[in-house]
């Protein structure tokens, strides 16, 4: 028994240091740090909560999501226009806002997770998947449709252009249709990253290993027994995606504070992102926390890398995703990497 | 002797359809504190429907199911559950990927209760109920002779000791009633023995009673005082064992085969 939990802890551990270890290096030489990689390092952050906050929902909990950038869209939305609506209205710029924003966007994030898991989660079957999807889709599209601004009369909302709001000259457009939120306060950094990337996992972590995460993962391999001993499905499975959809939260607030303008565009939040960050889960493997963080931080690289490459970057992509799938899924090489490891933890042995 | 025993569960007339298919109709049965009784019948007889009425996975056309006297029909899965019925599956259902431990602690989620933000930021509680946990389970693994085994993923353990592991999951929500399908089933003569012995040890340890499906007589003949014979969903006989298995409707339909 004793022997699992150190194993537990372990594995645990791996994890935080890997981030720390790569954080200080990349601190320590940031002179030589290319300027493509730099650009990168905020993103780094964001795409590896998006997958381990996925993995939640997919690996842990066995459902399938396929809307994850729409939690992430309105994490993103809701905090830069706070923040942005704080210093551009208020004049008020410090890390407490950006710390408050964090909250927020989670919150706001949660409660949609919250009202998008519910009617779902009750149903048996990949109805998730659906609704998420066009979730995702939904939420892109009206955040590209939205006008919304203050006046000393209060809120303003048009679905058709500017001039619809009708502000009074104090006035202020805070969301401008396709052009979303400009001049958004610079707040993420690397290191501001790496702390909520840290805290996300120690939550998540926490909560497979604990009463409710052994409910969520019992539930996900095999429900009728799991009924059977009295767990509520819909309500563990509900737990589980809300609290996915918040840390998606967490991430669209770093990401929006990444960049000056934010714009709810098909590239960043389309239904394809969705896919890309549901790819670093799986390659990344079910339910496998660091996985998802490796292979998040690769797949982002990749593409940028292979950049000299011109036309054939794609192909290399897809060449390079079929081999590590192939790598880490494929029974063959699953025994082959087993072979490779010594020692007693092969479980297969105690047949 | 029974008549100043407590009756643990009731049955009257409980019927359900498929169809046009009359699955199990008027069933009836009386189990006592500490019994372990039989039912038996040929395959596609109705036995595991019963279980899955009794569970809640099926709610019946008509009839009533008391169990300690409170009436759970319409009541689902998890409810029953807390009322105090639990049970084994006849193709094994355990929680594959995680522990032998684990399974049965996932089954004590009532017994010991911390929330959630107790098991994020590892508070007191946290650490006090899952010692508590960890021991009850072991003990519990124990009983069973699995405790060695508890680090193993549960898909990787033997078929027959998986069969034990879902007896003790099933143990592990403190039901009132105990319902087993088909546990000897895939075992050879030595661990049915075994099986045996640790059916009554339950029985004795749990202060248990246990309602089971078995196809192999010895088990039954073994550790059943009384058992009730179903055919095409209908009662054929119930009662003390010997007289049950020397009726000839009884060696007509079923064992005289
Ligand atoms: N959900 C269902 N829908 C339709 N028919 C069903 C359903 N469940 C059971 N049946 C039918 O009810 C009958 C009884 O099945 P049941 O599984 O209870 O038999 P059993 O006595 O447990 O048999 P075995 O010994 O093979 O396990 C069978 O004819 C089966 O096909
Ligand atoms: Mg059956």
């Amino acid at each position: 028994m004793n022997r699992l939990y150190n194993k537990k802890f372990i594995d645990k551990s791996i994890t935080f240091l890997m981030i720390i270890f790569l954080y200080v290096i990349i601190t320590l030489f940031d002179k030589n740090v290319s300027s493509l990689l730099r650009g990168l390092l905020v993103q780094f952050c964001v795409y590896s909560i998006m997958a381990v906050s996925l993995n939640l929902v997919v690996g842990i909990s066995g459902e399938l999501s396929l809307g994850h950038v729409g939690f992430m869209c309105i994490g993103a939305f809701v905090s830069a226009g706070f923040t942005t609506y704080m210093r551009s209205v208020l004049n008020v710029e410090s890390i407490f806002i950006f710390i408050i924003s964090i909250f927020l966007g989670a919150f706001v994030t949660a409660v949609f997770g919250f009202i998008v898991g519910i009617p779902v989660l009750r149903l048996k079957g990949d109805y998730l998947a659906i609704v998420t999807l066009a979730f995702g889709e939904i939420i892109k599209n009206i955040l590209n449709a939205i006008y919304l601004g203050f006046d000393s009369k209060g809120v303003h909302v048009s679905l058709k252009n500017e001039l619809q709001l009708g502000l009074e000259s104090d006035g202020y457009t805070l969301i401008k249709g396709p052009l979303g939120i400009t001049s958004i306060p610079h707040y993420s950094n690397f290191l501001i990253g790496v702390i909520l990337l840290l805290i996300v996992i120690f939550i998540i972590y926490n909560i497979i290993d604990q009463r409710t995460g052994r409910a969520i993962m019992a539930l996900r391999d095999n429900r009728i027994a799991g009924e059977s001993i009295g767990l509520n499905v819909t309500k563990y499975k509900l737990i589980a995606f809300t609290i996915s959809s918040a840390f998606a939260g967490v991430a669209g607030v770093l990401y929006a504070h990444n960049y000056n303008n934010l714009a709810a565009t098909g590239a960043k939040f389309g239904y394809n992102m969705s896919i890309m960050v549901l790819v670093f889960v799986v390659l990344g493997g079910m339910g496998n926390i660091r996985g998802s963080i490796i292979s998040a931080v690769i797949l982002t690289l990749l593409p940028e890398a292979l950049r000299s490459l011109q036309d054939y970057r794609m192909l290399m992509y897809a060449v390079v995703l079929i081999a590590v799938m192939i790598f880490t899924n494929a029974p063959a090489a699953i025994n082959f990497r087993k072979n490779l490891k010594f020692g007693k933890g092969k479980l297969k042995d105690e047949r | 002797m029974k008549d100043n025993k407590k009756v643990v569960l009731n049955v009257e007339s409980l019927s359900i359809s498929f169809g046009g298919l009359k699955a199990v109709s008027d069933f009836d049965i009386k189990i006592y504190k500490n019994e372990v009784y039989g039912l038996i019948g040929p395959n596609g007889a109705g036995k595991t429907t019963i279980f899955n009425l009794l569970t809640g996975v099926y709610r019946p056309d008509s009839g009533e199911i008391l169990l300690d006297g409170e009436n759970i029909v319409g009541k689902d899965c998890v409810q029953i559950n807390k009322i105090g019925i639990a049970r084994t599956f006849q193709n094994i259902r355990l929680f594959g990927k995680l522990s032998v431990l684990d399974n049965v602690k996932v089954a004590m989620h009532e017994s010991y209760k911390y929330n959630i933000l107790e098991g994020i930021f590892r508070l007191p509680n946290y650490y006090k109920k899952e010692k508590d946990m960890d021991e009850e389970a072991i003990k519990l693994l124990k009983v069973f002779g699995i405790d060695d085994l508890a680090d193993v993923i549960s898909t990787n353990l033997p078929y027959g000791k998986q069969r034990k592991l879902e007896i003790a999951r099933a143990l592990a929500t403190k039901p009132k009633l105990l319902l087993l399908d088909e546990p000897a089933a895939g075992m050879n003569e030595n661990e049915t023995k075994e099986l045996m012995n640790t059916i009554l040890k339950v029985r004795d340890e749990f202060d248990m009673t246990i309602l089971l499906i078995e196809h192999d007589m010895k088990l039954i003949k073994g550790i059943c005082e009384r058992i009730t014979v179903l055919n095409f969903g209908s009662v054929l006989a119930s009662g003390n064992l010997d007289d049950v298995l020397n009726n000839e409707e009884v060696i007509k339909a079923y064992l005289g085969a």
